[in-house]
C-alpha cells in the first residue's frame, strides 16, 4: 500500500531551524540522509522531497479560461507544507511508525494519507 | 510461446542449481540472468533442442561469474566439480518446485516479500514486470526481493518437517490468492504491458495442485480462481466500470473455466475435509451455474455462508452472508441482523447497508450509504462503481 506523508512546518519550527548553528543544520540533514538510506534499504521509500520556503509559493488560479498567478505565502495559513514522503508499506501501522521517526516530527505536524489504488475486495460483487 | 516456456522452466532450473550448489540467493540471481539471456537469444537464434539444459548450463556459468565476483571479496575456494554444470534431469525434480514455493513463502518473510519472491523465483517474472504489475518502482521490488533472499539465506533447500507442512502450505495458498485478487480487482484499471497477475496466479495454483492433488484446499483455491476469473469478460463495462454480478451478461462467461472449476470443487468436497477456499469456490460455482441471476440458488449459497462463518469467521464473511440472507428471507431480516452487529467501522458495512436499503425500496437511504462508502474505499475502480450506484439511487432513475 502506498501512503503519502505530509510534513507541515509552523512558525515555531521554521524559526527553530533558522536559529540553528551550521553544525546543527548539517546534523539535521545528515539525520535525513540516514533515515532515507534505511528506507531505501527496505524498499519503502518511493520518493521524498523537501520543499523550498513558503515565500516561494505561487498560486495558479484558472477561472473562465483565464490563468492568473499570485505570490505566496498565504498569511492565513500558519502551517505550511515543508516536505513529503511517498512510501510503499505493508501496513498502515508501518507507515505511521515511519512517519513518527521523521527527524522533524518533534517540531512539525505530520499527516499520513492512504493513496488510492486499483484493487479492492474480490469476494464481493454486488 | 517462449515466455510461457521460460516461466514454466524457471522454478525447475532454480531447483536444480540450489540442490547442486546450495546458496539460493546467488542461484536465483543466476537463473534470472539466464532467463533474460534466453528471452533475448531464443527469438533470434531459435529455441535450443533441450531448453532446460541450456538454461541450467547458462545459469551455472553466470553463477560462477557472480560467485567469483563475490569470492574476490571473500577469498574462498570453490571445489572443481562445481564448475561443471549439473545434469539437467536429476531424479526428484518434482519436489523442487514445491520446496521452492515453500521457501519463497517462508514464515520469516512479510506477505509482500513472499509475493514478490514467489513471482520471481517460481513464476519466472522479472523484477521490472512485478513492479509494473504492482505499480511501484522497480527499485522497491528489487530491494524487497534481495532482502527476502538475505533473510532465507540460511534456510535449508528441503521440504519442511511433516508437522510444519500444513501451515507452510497454507501460507503458499494465501500468497497465490493474494496475487490472484490483485490481478482480478485491478483488471478494470489494467494498463497495457501489465503482466496478467490472474493468469500467473492460476498457473502457479495449477502447479501447486499438480504437486499436491489430495490437498482439498489447494484444489478449492484453484477452483475458486477459475470460477471467479470465468466472469472477467463480463465484469468490466464501457469506460472500465465494474458491472455487478446480477447485471453481467452471462453469455460472456468462460464456460470452459466454469466446467473445470465446478468439477474440481465437486471432487474436493467429496474427498477432502472442508475448508474456506472450498466453500468460497462452492459459492462461486452456484453463481456460475445459474443461467440467469434470478435463477441463483440463494438458499444453497446461504447454507454455504453459514458453514463459512463456522469454518473461517470474519467481518467480511458475515457481511457477505447478509446479502445471501436478504435474497432468501428479504432485506428487512438482513437489515435487522446488520443493525444487531457490532459496528465494524468498515466501509463494506455501508456498501451492504446501501444494497439492502436499495432492495427494500429506500433509494434515498441507499444513495446516501453508497456515497458514504464511495468516500472511504481505497480502490479507484470500486469508488467509480459506488459513485455510479449512489447517483442512480439519488437521481431516481431505474
Amino acid at each position: 500500500m502506498k501512503y503519502l506523508v505530509l510534513i507541515y512546518g509552523n512558525p515555531a519550527s521554521r524559526s527553530a531551524w533558522a536559529g540553528m548553528s551550521d553544525e546543527q543544520k548539517a546534523a539535521g540533514l545528515r539525520a535525513y540522509v540516514e533515515f532515507n538510506e534505511e528506507l531505501d534499504a527496505s524498499g519503502e521509500r518511493i520518493v521524498s522531497e523537501r520543499l523550498a520556503a513558503p515565500e516561494l509559493t505561487k498560486q495558479v488560479i484558472v477561472r473562465e479560461d483565464r490563468v492568473s498567478t499570485t505570490d505566496g505565502p498565504f498569511a492565513e495559513i500558519k502551517e505550511q507544507l515543508a516536505g513529503v514522503y511517498l512510501l510503499e508499506c505493508e501496513t498502515q501501522e508501518r507507515a505511521l511508525e515511519i512517519a513518527a521517526r521523521i527527524p522533524e516530527a518533534p517540531y512539525a505536524t505530520i499527516e499520513v494519507r492512504p493513496v488510492m489504488g486499483l484493487t479492492g475486495d474480490v469476494g464481493f460483487e454486488l | 510461446m517462449i515466455e510461457g516456456l521460460l516461466r514454466e522452466l524457471a522454478p525447475q532450473v532454480v531447483g536444480v542449481l540450489v540442490r547442486r550448489y546450495g546458496g539460493f540467493d546467488t542461484c536465483e540471481d543466476a537463473v534470472q540472468e539466464a532467463l533474460l539471456a534466453a528471452a533475448v537469444q531464443w527469438p533470434r537464434d531459435g529455441v535450443p533442442d533441450n531448453p532446460k539444459a541450456w538454461l541450467i548450463t547458462t545459469a551455472s556459468r553466470r553463477r560462477i561469474e557472480l560467485w567469483r565476483r563475490d569470492s574476490a571479496r571473500q577469498r574462498r575456494e570453490e571445489a572443481v566439480y562445481a564448475l561443471a554444470p549439473p545434469d539437467p534431469d536429476p531424479a526428484p525434480a518434482v519436489d523442487d518446485t514445491l520446496t521452492l514455493l515453500l521457501l519463497c513463502c517462508h514464515p520469516e518473510l512479510t506477505r509482500p516479500s513472499q509475493v514478490a519472491l514467489t513471482l520471481r523465483a517460481v513464476g519466472g517474472l522479472t523484477t521490472a514486470e512485478i513492479a509494473r504489475a504492482y505499480l511501484v518502482p522497480e527499485s522497491t521490488i528489487g530491494q524487497r526481493i534481495s532482502r527476502a533472499k538475505q533473510r532465507v539465506k540460511g534456510a535449508a533447500f528441503s521440504l519442511p518437517p511433516e508437522d510444519e507442512r500444513p501451515s507452510r502450505i497454507a501460507a503458499v495458498r494465501q500468497v497465490l490468492y493474494l496475487i490472484f485478487t490483485e490481478g482480478h480487482t485491478a483488471s478494470a484499471g489494467a494498463e497495457v504491458g501489465r503482466v496478467e497477475l490472474t493468469a500467473e496466479a492460476i498457473r502457479l495454483a495449477r502447479q501447486l495442485h499438480a504437486l499436491l492433488p489430495d490437498d482439498g484446499e489447494v484444489t478449492g483455491l484453484l477452483a475458486l480462481m477459475l470460477l471467479t476469473d470465468a466472469r472477467r469478460p463480463a465484469r468490466v463495462g464501457p469506460g472500465g466500470t465494474t458491472v455487478p454480478l446480477a447485471e453481467q451478461d452471462r453469455s460472456l462467461w468462460d464456460s470452459g473455466a466454469i466446467a473445470e472449476g465446478a468439477s474440481l470443487i465437486a471432487h474436493a468436497l467429496a474427498t477432502a475435509p472442508v475448508g474456506p477456499y472450498q466453500l468460497q469456490a462452492a459459492i462461486a460455482a452456484v453463481h456460475d451455474e445459474a443461467p440467469t441471476a434470478a435463477e441463483t440458488d440463494w438458499p444453497q449459497i446461504l447454507l454455504l455462508y453459514d458453514l463459512l462463518c463456522q469454518v473461517a469467521p470474519g467481518p467480511m464473511v458475515t457481511l457477505n452472508r447478509l446479502v445471501a440472507l436478504a435474497e432468501v428471507s428479504g432485506p428487512a431480516a438482513a437489515l435487522a441482523e446488520l443493525d444487531a452487529l457490532e459496528p465494524s467501522g468498515h466501509y463494506r458495512a455501508d456498501v451492504v447497508r446501501a444494497h439492502l436499503l436499495e432492495q427494500s425500496g429506500d433509494r434515498a437511504g441507499a444513495g446516501e450509504y453508497y456515497a458514504k462508502a464511495a468516500q472511504r474505499t481505497l480502490s479507484a475502480p470500486e469508488q467509480r462503481y459506488l459513485e455510479s450506484r449512489a447517483l442512480r439511487c439519488l437521481s431516481g432513475k431505474p
